[in-house]
């Protein structure tokens, strides 16, 4: 047909029938796919969905099981990334692949086919750095840059490969709000030189803004194309999940309670070269309160979080109070008997351990708190108390897992994030401080988690939620604080915090209507 | 065409349990070809080498002897390994274990009482735990590498040990032969079965250690606490765990377990203390640790197969006249195949093929 061949020609990737088989699972189930030039694409869908596996296919990752893919017309096989590179396509991938003691451009310079010295890699970079408004300096070491900072390097080295296609796997999951617009104009301008974007992300406004057509992803098999300009929020999740997202429902603040956490002039100075300096952290956080603090990764937040829980100590016990106690000289396990609980920003590494099954990492943290059902005399481990406990906990908080008591490991990182929210919610604690609660969790398993934290407060205890998503704090939070260069702003209630006024403490400006200094000019 | 180790989503167990025989199954064979190529018959060898040792009541009850101070040592290490701590040491905490627990037979030969004996024991073990606490508070406390400092305080211990039997602690009717006077009889670790064989209750303790940490890194919390801090030590300490704290328990404990098998050593097989009184048993029990998976009761059967490697070294210089180094050589195969095999644990092999992706059978399907 003379329609189809034209569409062909324009096109400049068309996917047909791709399919990828894990054992018996198939992750990708015959997905057709067509991107235009100049044309950005949005792909949607939950975790385990098939998308990654379906990036991975494009990028020369993984190798498709059968289907067909169509390169600039030419049917190609991308049998590595580097043969992806070579046709035209670069990928920045969530999880970033960088070596920390390298530099920027070191970095870069992995990445690159041909040895180009590394002064010129180095300017290069800081040329199309300022070109696309990513500003990063070349010669700064991995290890000492912020997340967001590491997307930039990422996304520099992708486009010194000077690629025709972009796949952008959850790119704004690390900026704020002025950080995301600027890298939506860097989309734009690459749209406009006539460079097309893959872009993957769970946020559907966004996606609503920026993409001109939509794939919609379920369980490996594509649901829909669509528009997603014609399209609502709303329809969108209902396709990525098959049924309606339950809209997070949050009453209005009661009158304050009794402050169950509270932070006293924490400073705390950086512990090695990586590490941010707090300056002097006040904040309290009353029963049946939702407090968020937001910023950009890297300006303290998991040095305060290390702070609050108590893997780290305080030189004064009064530091931090817990239930009106003084927790500052007590470590975590004290800091939970309190009735507080923790929930890090790593999943893996930190809140649980990876090779572990799931009732053993749930005894990690609560051999403590709950020393008298989990063990029994002389320190004994009692299996089926723990089993049961973790039984208990996948069935509240909907985890999908294959087996009965799988490594932490073997659990897509939704899942695993709705366990280690689960163990410590399963508690009732009093007091809860949660780092990064849906980072790269599908809208499903994010709204589960939102929800289960204002039922917390509901219930009568103190929330502290630190996170990156303003969506998501403007969702769940009754006030909001900013952190920035290790300094806390005092934060503002719901009813008067805008986007605009986070978003511009998120980048160190000054809050014009705050009474006091909070923020020094760095 | 070419081999890809392709990461499991989990820890395969059947390749956990088989991967300890198919190393032994490989040193085997790597182990006839160097047979064959010093010249010998591999079959008749091997056979020397791994079956004769095993048809005699006598020579079971040497592989006892042998078999206790290895399995004593790497249950201990089998602590040290999971927490992450790399105690290379053992040899030097098996010689002052040794020589603690010698004091009083040698500078006290005549206290002669019952109590000795347990007092001996005591020291052995109290002296093997302090001297891995050598490196351990090195590490805790100043960052120190723990393989370095461990493994160089073996040669610290060799040569105190050398120094004492030539010099202070000389038997003085001895003719002058760098050795101790004998242990008298209230300081001889007994035999089991005196009737039958040399095996002396140093093996009854390698069990009953075998067991006890078994069950303690199996079931207890404290073993979990090892693991944890071996497999992820920021989830450890997101626990509750010190990982210092775990440095100096790993090698207290593993100092100790040393400690108690060179005093059941001296004091059960030897009867005095000489220049030399362990054939590398602190070294060849890393081996046993890894070959038994860092599992007690795995290392019961590693320390098994490990010290016929020693009678068979013995027997085969004897009956086929080959160096007794044969044994040395046939160890580290072992451990090299038994490292090569515990790949397969997390990782399965996948051959490739170098052609494209078969697009053309794709597209036909899919037409």
């Amino acid at each position: 047909m003379p329609t189809t061949l034209e569409n062909r020609a324009s096109a400049l990737l068309e996917v047909r029938g791709l399919t990828k088989l894990f054992g018996t699972l198939k992750a990708c189930d015959g997905i057709d796919l067509t991107i235009g030039r100049g044309e950005i694409h949005a792909l949607l869908g939950e975790n385990g969905a098939g998308k990654s596996t379906f990036v991975k296919m494009l990028f020369g990752a993984l190798e498709p099981a059968a289907g067909t893919i169509r390169w600039k017309g030419e049917e190609v096989s991308i049998t590595s990334p580097g043969e992806a590179r070579r046709l035209g396509i670069g990928m920045v991938f969530q999880h970033f692949s960088l070596f920390d003691a390298l530099t920027a451009a070191e970095n870069i310079m992995l990445s690159l086919d041909d040895s180009a010295p590394p002064g010129a890699v180095a300017a290069r970079a800081r040329e199309l750095s300022q070109a696309y408004g990513l500003p990063l300096d070349p010669h700064a070491h991995v290890g000492d840059l912020s997340v967001g900072e590491r997307q930039r390097i990422e996304i520099i080295r992708t486009l010194l490969q000077n690629p025709d296609l972009v796949i952008l796997d959850e790119p704004t999951s690390v900026l704020t709000p002025q950080e995301a617009d600027r890298l939506f104009k860097t989309l734009e301008t690459l749209k406009a030189e006539g460079r097309s974007i893959l872009y993957i992300s769970h946020r559907l406004e966004e996606v609503k803004r920026i993409c001109d057509k939509a794939t919609v992803l379920r369980q490996g098999r594509v649901v829909a194309h669509c528009d997603p300009g014609q399209e609502t929020a709303a329809s969108l999740a209902r396709m990525m999940v098959g049924d309606e997202v339950q809209p997070v429902v949050r009453e209005k603040p009661g009158p304050a309670g009794e402050t169950l956490l509270e932070v006293r002039g924490l400073s705390r100075k950086a512990a090695h070269p990586f590490a941010v300096t707090l300056h002097d952290i006040s904040l309290a956080v009353q029963a049946g309160e939702v407090l968020g603090i937001a910023g950009v990764a890297g300006n303290g937040q998991s040095e305060f979080f290390e702070a609050v829980s108590g893997e780290v100590l305080q030189e004064r016990a009064d530091t931090v109070r817990i239930r009106g106690r003084d927790a500052g000289r007590l470590d975590i396990s004290g800091r939970r008997l309190m009735g507080a609980a923790f929930v890090p920003e790593e999943r893996l590494g930190h809140a649980a351990a990876p090779a572990m099954t799931l009732s053993q990492n749930l005894l990690l943290s609560r051999y403590r708190t709950d020393a008298r059902a989990f063990l029994s005399r002389f320190g004994f481990i009692r299996t089926p108390a723990l089993a049961a406990a973790a039984r208990r906990i996948v069935a509240a908080m909907d985890v999908r897992k294959s087996g009965e008591d799988p490594e932490a490991n073997a659990l897509s990182g939704g899942n695993l994030q709705k366990f280690v929210i689960g163990r410590e919610l399963d508690r009732a604690p009093m007091v809860m401080v949660v780092n990064q609660p849906t980072w790269g969790v599908d809208a499903g398993a994010a709204a589960r988690i939102r929800q289960a934290l204002i039922d917390l407060a509901k219930a009568g205890s103190a929330v502290l939620v630190i996170s990156q998503d303003l969506d998501e704090l403007f969702e769940i939070c009754d006030a909001i604080a900013v952190m920035h260069h290790g300094r806390l702003s005092a934060p503002m209630p719901i009813a008067q915090a805008t986007y605009e006024k986070v978003g511009l403490l998120m980048g160190g400006a000054a809050p014009e209507a705050a009474s006091e200094p909070v923020l020094e000019a760095v | 065409m070419r081999i890809e180790l392709v990461k499991r989503p989990q820890q395969s167990a059947l390749f956990s349990i088989l991967s300890p025989f198919l190393a032994l199954a490989l040193t085997l064979a790597a182990g006839a070809v160097m047979f064959f190529l010093l010249g010998k018959n591999p079959v008749t060898a091997l056979y020397y080498f791994f079956v004769d040792p095993l048809l005699e009541v006598w020579s079971l009850h040497e592989l006892a002897v042998k078999a206790a101070p290895l399995i004593l040592i790497a249950v201990g290490l089998s602590v040290c390994f999971l927490s992450k701590n790399w105690n290379i040491g053992a040899e030097g905490q098996f010689i002052i274990g040794a020589v603690a627990g010698s004091i009083l037979p040698v500078v006290f030969p005549g206290l002669q009482s019952w109590i000795v004996l347990p007092l001996m024991l005591l020291m052995g073990i109290a002296g093997g735990a302090a001297y891995a606490a050598i490196p351990a508070v090195l590490k805790a406390r100043f960052n120190t590498n723990e393989i370095l400092t461990s493994l160089m305080l073996v040669y610290v211990a060799q040569l105190f040990l050398d120094w004492l039997v030539r010099g202070p602690w000389r038997n003085p009717e001895g003719f002058n032969f760098p050795e101790t006077r004998n242990f008298h009889a209230y300081a001889v670790l007994p035999e089991i079965l005196p009737a039958s064989g040399r095996a002396h209750w140093g093996f009854v303790f390698a069990m009953v250690a075998a067991l006890v940490l078994w069950f303690v890194l199996s079931r207890t919390l404290k073993g979990f606490e090892v693991k944890v801090i071996g497999q992820s030590p920021r989830a450890g300490r997101f626990a509750g765990f010190s990982s210092g704290r775990m440095v100096i328990f790993a090698f207290l404990v593993s100092g100790a377990l040393a400690g108690l098998a060179g005093i059941s050593e001296v004091s059960g097989a030897i009867g005095q203390l000489r220049p030399s009184i362990s054939p590398g048993y602190g070294f060849t029990a890393i081996i046993v640790a890894f070959l038994g998976r860092l599992n007690p009761l795995g290392i019961i059967a590693a320390g098994l197969v490990l010290a016929l490697s020693y009678l068979g070294g013995e027997a085969a210089q004897i009956s086929i006249g080959v160096s007794d180094k044969v044994a040395r050589a046939f160890q580290g195969m072992l451990l090299f195949f038994v490292l090569a095999c515990d790949t397969l644990i997390h990782y399965r092999i996948r051959l490739v093929r170098t052609a494209r992706m078969d697009a053309k059978g794709a597209q036909a399907g899919h037409a």
